[in-house]
């Protein structure tokens, strides 16, 4: 299939001897968002840090099977690479504290000793801010620091960060869970309009955020993917009886 | 109920009673270098601080050789010392953050601080100070040994425990998901640290640079048995000279007449108000530089 970002094929996650992710293979395609819900625990954190192999810096991790990014296996490349394609938004927002705005945006390329013009940045920093949905709020204060703003700008800044760096893939940890709901309502509009720019999967906690925003979703329970298909299938007509006992709310 | 009452308000002037002490202390401290030194204070004026000769003989005090003194040797030893202490902090926090090794490094930086200056003193004049003349012979200048250099070493080596020691304590407060967030874009440990934790924890690095260089303004015995005690002004790093803080040790128990022990005291004076300086002037550079 042409239009398949990631292919994650036979993928098993251990923790020291605790194996947290058994047997995983789902593939993701272009500009869709897919989310992936499950109880605590079930290893949907795990599995998005897998995807950019976040879990490296955690010791005493270990995982069996591939992960490819249209053909190349993300394990055999250098993790640099491959965080630098693949994007990453986290549960409580984390705009750099020491920088402004503006340097939050292009932080990527200043992270990676990316030197570019003046008139680069600014071009990657305002078409970033604009997709974030941003722009307008923050323009004439750019050069402020980021902790500055509200939860939910601060959380945008941190999309606005990502996007910056043009990746393939976007991976969002539970993105609004610090959020208020109005905020969150922001959020979940913003991803909607992301779509036709980036991949993007998103781990929820929220059923119902799911059922808004997404177009495919991933049941995981403990450790194991349940079911996979378009959202609106899985909602309505489940194929395993655990994925609509977790729906109708019977655990969770 | 009027007794748990009555035991707060004990409690509440214990309190203000211990802070408002330390305040007379300082002012005591103060008040008794003013009252001691008055004699060298009226006779001298400022030309004490400006003055480069210190003749007891003559009856002639001038304190700039030991002011200079203190402060070179003090931000030589600064200088020298803080890239290996902060190598140190990062090595402790980001490298090597638990386990043996790390506890090992840990104790040694402890036990570092210590060691009693007296140790210091006598491994810098029997291991260090034969090298340096050495090192003085071969590029064909005085073979002192000690001196102005040959202390900048051994401060820089007594200090390390205090910046190396801070900074590992507010390099390991950077949080995580800052952190993390770094590691997402690309970046990769050594870019993370030079460009995220360090920004983040450079307050704090400061304020344990300060630590270390207000520690060596006032080392004096180490330094005593180093530096060469000449009252002259240091003509290059290699030269011998004295410490404010030296000079006082070395000279008190041959400070017969008033003026010279009162010149003594003096010196004691300005060692205080140096240090207070430095250290009023680094409290407000760390609040100017603290912005979140």
């Amino acid at each position: 299939m042409e239009n398949q970002v990631l292919n994650i094929q036979n993928f098993s996650f251990y923790y020291g001897e605790t194996q947290v992710l058994k047997d995983i293979n789902l593939s993701i395609e272009k500009n869709r968002v897919t989310a992936i819900m499950g109880p605590s625990g079930c290893g949907k954190t795990t599995l998005i840090r897998a995807i950019n192999r976040m879990h490296e810096l955690t010791e005493n991790t270990r995982t069996e099977g591939i992960i490819k990014l249209y053909n190349e296996d993300i394990f055999e490349l250098d993790p640099i690479t491959v965080r630098r394609k693949i994007g990453m938004v986290f549960q409580k927002p984390n705009p750099f504290p020491t920088m402004n705005i503006y340097d939050n945006v292009i932080a990527g390329y200043n992270l990676n000793g990316i030197k570019l013009k003046k008139s680069d940045k600014d071009i990657i920093v305002e078409d970033s801010l604009r997709k974030s949905a941003l722009w307008d709020e923050v323009k004439d204060n750019l050069y402020k620091k980021g902790t500055f703003l509200s939860g939910g700008q601060q959380q945008r800044l941190c999309i606005a960060r990502a996007l910056a760096m043009k990746p393939e893939i976007l991976l969002l940890d539970e993105p609004t869970s610090a959020l208020d709901p109005k905020a969150t309502s922001h959020i979940e509009e913003l991803i909607k309009e992301l779509r036709s720019y980036v991949t993007m999967l998103i781990v929820t906690h929220n059923m119902g955020q799911a059922a808004r925003i997404s177009n495919d979703a991933v049941f995981l329970y403990l450790g194991e993917l349940v079911e996979h298909g378009k959202t609106k299938k899985l909602f309505t007509t489940p194929q395993d009886k655990r994925t609509e006992e977790y729906l109708t709310g019977k655990f969770g | 109920m009027n007794f748990k009452i009555n035991r707060d308000k004990l409690f509440r002037a214990i309190l203000y009673g211990s802070a408002f002490f330390l305040i007379v202390l300082i002012f005591g401290f103060f008040i008794t270098f003013i009252l001691e030194s008055s004699e060298s204070l009226t006779k001298f004026g400022f030309g004490f601080i400006t003055g480069k000769q210190w003749d007891p003989v003559d009856g002639h005090f001038g304190a700039l050789p030991f002011l200079s003194g203190t402060l070179i040797t003090s931000f030589l030893g600064l200088i020298i010392s803080f890239p290996i202490s902060l190598m140190i902090a990062v090595f402790l926090s980001e490298y090597f953050y638990k386990g043996f090794f790390h506890n090992v490094i840990k104790t040694a930086v402890e036990l570092l601080a210590g060691i009693p200056s007296i140790v210091f003193g006598f491994w810098g004049l029997f291991a260090l100070v034969p090298l340096i003349r050495e090192f003085q012979l071969s590029i064909g200048i005085e073979p002192y040994g000690v001196g102005i250099f040959t202390s900048a070493i051994v401060l820089s080596i007594m200090i390390i425990p205090y910046t190396a020691s801070i900074s590992r304590e507010v390099i390991s407060m950077v949080p995580t998901d800052v952190k993390e967030a770094a590691y997402s874009l690309g970046a990769t440990k050594f870019e993370v640290i030079r460009k995220i934790i360090l920004p983040y924890s450079g307050s704090g690095i400061f304020a344990g640079a300060l630590l270390a260089l207000g520690r060596a303004l006032g080392e004096t015995m180490a330094v005593t048995m180093i530096i060469g005690n000449s009252n002259s002004m240091p003509t290059s790093i290699f030269s011998p000279g004295n410490t404010m803080a030296s000079v006082i040790a070395n000279e008190f128990t041959e400070a017969t007449d008033s003026t010279y022990v009162s010149a003594l005291i003096e010196i004691g004076l300005l060692l205080f108000l140096v240090t207070a300086l430095i250290n009023l002037v680094g409290k407000y550079i760390i609040k100017k530089t603290v912005q979140f």
